[in-house]
């Protein structure tokens, strides 16, 4: 699977290696429903982390998705609550 | 449904938009060639601008350290003339300063940082046009119009992607440069006043220098006097026209000390 992490790039992962960070994805996501600014960071750097670890850098030169897209290491909670409302950042 | 997920369903439904514009998809591919291309040309100023910022605040850097060190020397120039006192004052003033330099080297920091992550980004944005550039050309040889849109669906969801996380970084610089412009506008105003140079020059001013060079002049004059007393000619001359100068010269010296000692 593809995996960006915004403002890195892409990584390519095993499907298993994707289903062992569904478990850190689902901490920030708890974080964000929660308000909990310092688990967020917490739990995004852990996630963010594993992608990298378990990945490996996707051809430069490839046109392909990807199949799932994580906010950048430095986001704040805001711009991720605005991310997954579809308005903020993301041009159209 | 997981974050991650959801995300880059916002992206791809974002991407999809931008594709049903031309009434033949092949001239989609030639639209979205320009934009990649405007894109990448907002990359490079991005990251002009933000080269510019960073050396805005280094010139500031430079400027207060200058203003720093000065400070120091004065301190010790006081303590050499057993003045605590005025050393005590410039050491405050000094610190005042540390403070900012502190604060802008974060700034030169973070700036720095997003020259790199903008750097970065122009890079990968650059290899996905040019494949992109490849592959649209492969198309329109190949493709008659009907057949042509799954592949440029392909093609473009890709790059619309890239191109939407690289917008989002412009921004996101663009956003913090914003801020930190305004507040190195403050700084260099504040230089430009002199307000900053006050603490050592002007107004109130040199308050320091001034007592030190006081003191100091008064020092040589003691050493000049010294000197003429123990030489040959030296009482004659203070007889003479120019005798009178050095005279009236030398009275406002001691008068100024004797107010300062009154003053603390």
């Amino acid at each position: 699977m593809i995996v960006r992490i915004l403002g890195e790039g892409q990584y390519d992962l095993s499907a298993d290696a994707v289903s062992t960070l569904n478990d850190l994805d689902a901490k920030v996501e708890s974080a964000i429903e929660a308000s909990d600014q310092a688990s967020f960071h917490d739990a995004l750097a852990r996630l963010l982390d594993g992608v990298r670890t378990a990945g490996v850098p996707h051809e430069a030169e490839s046109l392909d998705p990807s199949d799932l897209i994580l906010p950048m290491a430095d986001a704040t909670l805001a711009e991720v609550k605005d991310m997954l409302s579809g308005d903020g950042l993301i041009p159209g | 449904m997981s974050m991650w997920q959801r995300i880059s369903l916002i992206f791809k439904s974002k991407a999809n938009k931008a594709l049903d514009r031309a009434e033949d998809p092949r001239e989609t591919l030639d639209y979205s060639y320009q934009r990649q291309l405007d894109l990448l040309a907002q990359v490079r100023r991005g990251v002009a601008d933000v080269a510019t910022s960073r050396k805005r605040v280094e010139l500031q850097i430079n400027q207060l350290q200058s203003q720093s060190d000065k400070l120091q020397g004065q301190a010790e120039q006081a303590i050499t003339v057993q003045r605590e006192d005025l050393a005590r004052e410039a050491l405050t003033r000094k610190s005042g300063l540390t403070t900012q330099i502190t604060d802008l080297k974060t700034q030169q920091a973070q700036l720095l940082g997003e020259e790199e992550k903008l750097t970065l980004a122009q890079q990968r944005l650059s290899a996905k046009v040019e494949a992109f550039r490849t592959r649209k050309e492969t198309i329109k040889a190949t493709y008659t119009a009907a057949e042509a849109q799954s592949k440029i669906n392909e093609a473009m969801s890709g790059i619309g992607e890239e191109m939407g996380d690289v917008g989002m970084a412009i921004q996101r610089a663009e956003d913090k440069t914003a801020q930190m412009q305004a507040r190195a506008s403050a700084i260099d105003e504040l230089i430009a006043s002199g307000a900053l140079d006050d603490a050592t020059s002007l107004n109130k001013g040199d308050d320091i220098s001034r007592e030190l060079e006081a003191m100091s002049s008064q020092s040589e004059v003691e050493a000049e006097l010294a000197r003429l007393k123990g030489g040959g000619p030296a009482p004659q001359a203070i007889e003479g026209g120019d005798g009178g100068e050095i005279l009236q010269d030398e009275e406002p010296a001691p008068a100024q000390t004797s107010e300062s000692k009154d003053s603390q």
